[in-house]
């Protein structure tokens, strides 16, 4: 079949709906929300494409997949072209098919958003991943490459890391993933909560990377086990990508009161230790009717809705500005209010007050309205005198956000970093030593998966150049 | 997968464990400390390196088996594995010669404090240790420890070895003497033994280290769990500690957050006798 519809037949198709489990089921258990599209709906979707000569929607991608071509291939029903075509461009499809913020990228160029509904592009790029990960033997067999003899140590195993290693391994260079922990994928699979992103997901995508040749390493802390300098002897390049760190404090009374989560030991718990989500886990979590999540993100998000299928009646979003100001996508938002979660907004916290025995009892919180914009073009939260008032609360989640780990520029001390304590780079991701690389939330600070992917695709493009120098 | 080399008891619920880790041997300073998890599925648990042998590229962990998680690693027979250790991790002892140093370890504190002591004594310390139980039966590597030490104390709750008491008796008497009061006292065991050193040491401006043993999940800075109330700052035990100046800790704040899983511990290790919410092997 060839993907030859005039531009007014494509016109006339709507967007298609992706299929999710029923709210009020999903909310207790840990399965995937979204359930993908079937064949037809894909089909239906891909001829919505009007495939223009200008591509927007590749500009608005962080690592320039050819969308329209994958598209056109998929509406020709030739999907394994299309699988090709997106693996060449994108290390991790099945995950940014899930969780990368297309409303704001990709989809937010497309041509058709202006008068309607954007192509789904990120639904198209999760089912053709999906069919792929699916029909293994019906892929286009991969040449593959000549080896350079140059060999290039990646630290940290998220999705800088592994994109990078995806590219690296391509142009025929031997890669190594140093991971600080006991398992691969990073925050994908540490902090993103499987009923957003399957573990199998990683899973697979990971050995995806080890079928092209490329070495992981776990419980190798760079750092600490092993620093950069030694590195620099062993490899000819170096990409680091070791990611987000401590968690920033709220500095407010009572933060370490028993019962005061930060995002990251709450997801880490839950997600890599598998803490309330399988029966034998010997790692614990606490479990209370009222949890309060701080924070409007992706993250808050995750905690809030992990939290919910945990077992909380009142589940709550607290957010000093208004849901409009929310940093999560749409869709995090859209599914938590089904699933359940309060939304206390324009709300600050600034206390957490306690039991006699020092449990969390309740969050003590500020009222707030909107000011002017302030630097980040937002509106500026501001307390409105004697608002202030107790949110019952058992759980209080920090999900404010993560500062530089130090653990591995301790011992670098030719890296040259930002005040904040991120590592500088050039555009491409070259940093104040030769030969060294970066990309990632070390860089960025906090930001997204296709952030840090993108940073990991533009980074091996510069490695590869610089190797061949 | 890491090898275990041998296992040793020695004494009730206290085992020596050598692994293969020729790179955490090389990079290992006194003080560190790794995270351990048996098998997939267990808990990740820090342990402190007992020792290191850089050329045999084998490290020694002192585990206490008090509780499911412990128990299980120590169960590894020799030629046996462990499939994750990660390390070393926290900050190294910082080590100089103060002259006088008292070594105050407590209970499994006491293999905490051993790298502790090996490092003083290397650095030309005349050190006097300090080391109690709750009897005979858990004093553990007292032999190890003399050979380093100018003076080796011990202390039993019963009685039953060493000067009936606890481990602050003989500190105290120190103190008290002019010709022996140490420059630096080093103080690891339960919060209650070290908040009592602390106490001690505070007044006469003694200079006192301490080792955490707060809650840990990933070790590495990620999670926050560990975090600890020293002066006005909250700091994170696995990368600003483990150690820390003994008379900034707030005690009361870290022995309270030990306790936020005992309920949960309880129910899942209905079946043994674990008595503390989480593991504090360390």
């Amino acid at each position: 079949m060839s993907n030859k519809l005039s531009p007014k037949d494509r016109m006339a198709i709507e967007r298609t709906h992706m299929a999710e489990l029923p709210a009020d089921n999903r909310s207790k258990n840990f399965e995937e929300v979204n359930l993908g599209l079937s064949p037809d709906q894909a089909l239906s979707e891909a001829q919505r494409c009007l495939q223009c000569k200008n591509r927007e929607c590749v500009a608005g991608c962080p690592v320039g997949v050819s969308i329209p071509e994958f598209i056109d291939a998929l509406a020709s029903d030739d999907l394994p072209r299309a699988a090709q075509i997106l693996r060449g461009d994108n290390a991790l499809p099945a995950v940014c098919g899930r969780v990368c913020p297309q409303e704001t990228q990709c989809e937010a160029l497309c041509v058709r958003g202006k008068k309607g509904d954007a192509v789904a592009i990120g639904y198209l790029e999760r089912y053709v991943a999906d069919w792929a990960m699916q029909h293994p033997e019906q892929l286009l067999a991969e040449a593959a490459p000549e080896p350079t003899g140059k060999s290039v140590a990646v630290v940290g195993c998220g999705p800088a890391g592994l994109t990078a290693a995806g590219e690296l391994a391509r142009q025929g260079h031997k890669v190594t993933i140093f991971e600080a922990l006991h398992d691969t994928g990073g925050v994908l699979r540490y902090g993103i909560p499987e009923f957003r992103l399957p573990k199998e997901i990683i899973d697979r995508e990971v050995a995806v990377l080890s079928a092209l040749g490329v070495t992981i390493e776990c419980n190798v802390i760079i750092g600490k086990t092993l620093t950069i300098p030694e590195l620099r002897r062993e490899f000819d390049a170096i990409f680091i990508a070791n990611g987000a760190g401590l968690p920033t404090m709220l500095n407010i009374p009572g933060e370490n009161l028993k019962g005061v989560y930060a995002a990251n030991e709450f997801l880490t718990r839950v997600n890599l230790m598998e803490a309330g989500r399988r029966e034998d886990s010997s790692t614990p979590i606490l479990q209370r009717d009222e949890v309060a999540v701080i924070g409007g993100g992706n993250t808050a998000m995750d905690c809030v809705r992990t939290a919910r299928r945990l077992g909380a009646k009142r589940a709550m979003i607290v957010y000093r500005r208004g849901e409009a100001e929310m940093p999560a996508r749409v869709e995090e938002i859209k599914h938590a209010k089904e699933e359940g979660v309060e939304f206390v907004m324009l709300t600050a916290p600034i206390a957490i007050a306690a039991t006699e025995d020092g449990w969390v009892s309740a969050l003590r919180c500020q009222k707030m309205e909107l000011g002017p914009p302030d630097d980040s073009g937002r509106r500026r939260p501001q307390a409105i005198e004697g608002s202030e008032f107790d949110l019952p609360a058992g759980i209080v989640i920090n999900a404010v956000g993560t500062s530089a780990n130090p653990l591995l520029t301790a011992t670098a001390p030719d890296l040259a970093l930002n005040k904040w304590g991120n590592i500088l780079t050039s555009s491409e991701g070259e940093t104040s030593i030769p030969g060294v690389f970066a990309g990632g939330d070390i860089v960025r600070g906090g930001a997204t998966v296709i952030l840090a992917m993108g940073d990991g695709k533009r980074a091996a493009a510069a490695i590869n150049d610089y190797l061949k120098r | 997968m890491f090898e275990v080399v041998s296992n040793e008891i020695l004494a009730e619920n206290l085992h020596k464990m050598v692994l293969v880790a020729p790179r955490i041997a090389r990079a290992r300073k006194a003080g560190q400390f790794v995270m351990v998890r048996l098998a997939q599925g267990e808990e990740r648990i820090p342990l402190t390196i007992g020792d290191a042998d850089p050329e045999a590229g084998t490290i020694t962990l002192f585990i206490q088996a008090i509780g499911a998680s412990t128990r299980k690693i120590v169960a590894t027979p020799a030629g046996g594995s462990i499939r994750d250790v990660a390390g070393p991790l926290g900050k190294e002892t910082h080590i100089t010669n103060w002259g006088r140093v008292v070594c105050v370890g407590g209970g499994v504190g006491t293999a905490v404090l051993f790298p502790l002591v090996k490092a003083l004594a290397e650095a030309g310390n005349q050190i006097t240790t300090i080391i109690g139980g709750r009897s005979g039966r858990y004093i553990i590597l007292a032999d190890e420890l003399a050979p380093l030490s100018e003076k080796l104390l011990i202390t039993t709750e019963d009685g039953s070895l060493g000067f009936k008491g606890f481990v602050t008796g003989p500190l105290s008497e120190m103190l008290a003497d002019p010709e022996r009061a140490p420059q630096a006292v080093f103080a690891v065991g339960p919060v209650p033994m070290m908040k009592a050193v602390a106490n001690m040491t505070r007044e006469p401006g003694i200079e006192t280290i301490v080792s955490l043993n707060p809650i840990m999940i990933d070790g590495t800075g990620m999670c926050g769990g560990c975090r600890v109330q020293v002066g006005d700052e909250t700091k994170f035990a696995c990368v600003d500690g483990p150690e820390f100046d003994a008379h900034l800790v707030d005690f009361d704040g870290l022995s309270d957050r030990l306790t936020s899983y005992r309920k949960e511990e309880a129910v899942r290790h209905a079946v043994t006798d674990c008595k503390i919410g989480k593991e504090v092997a360390r």
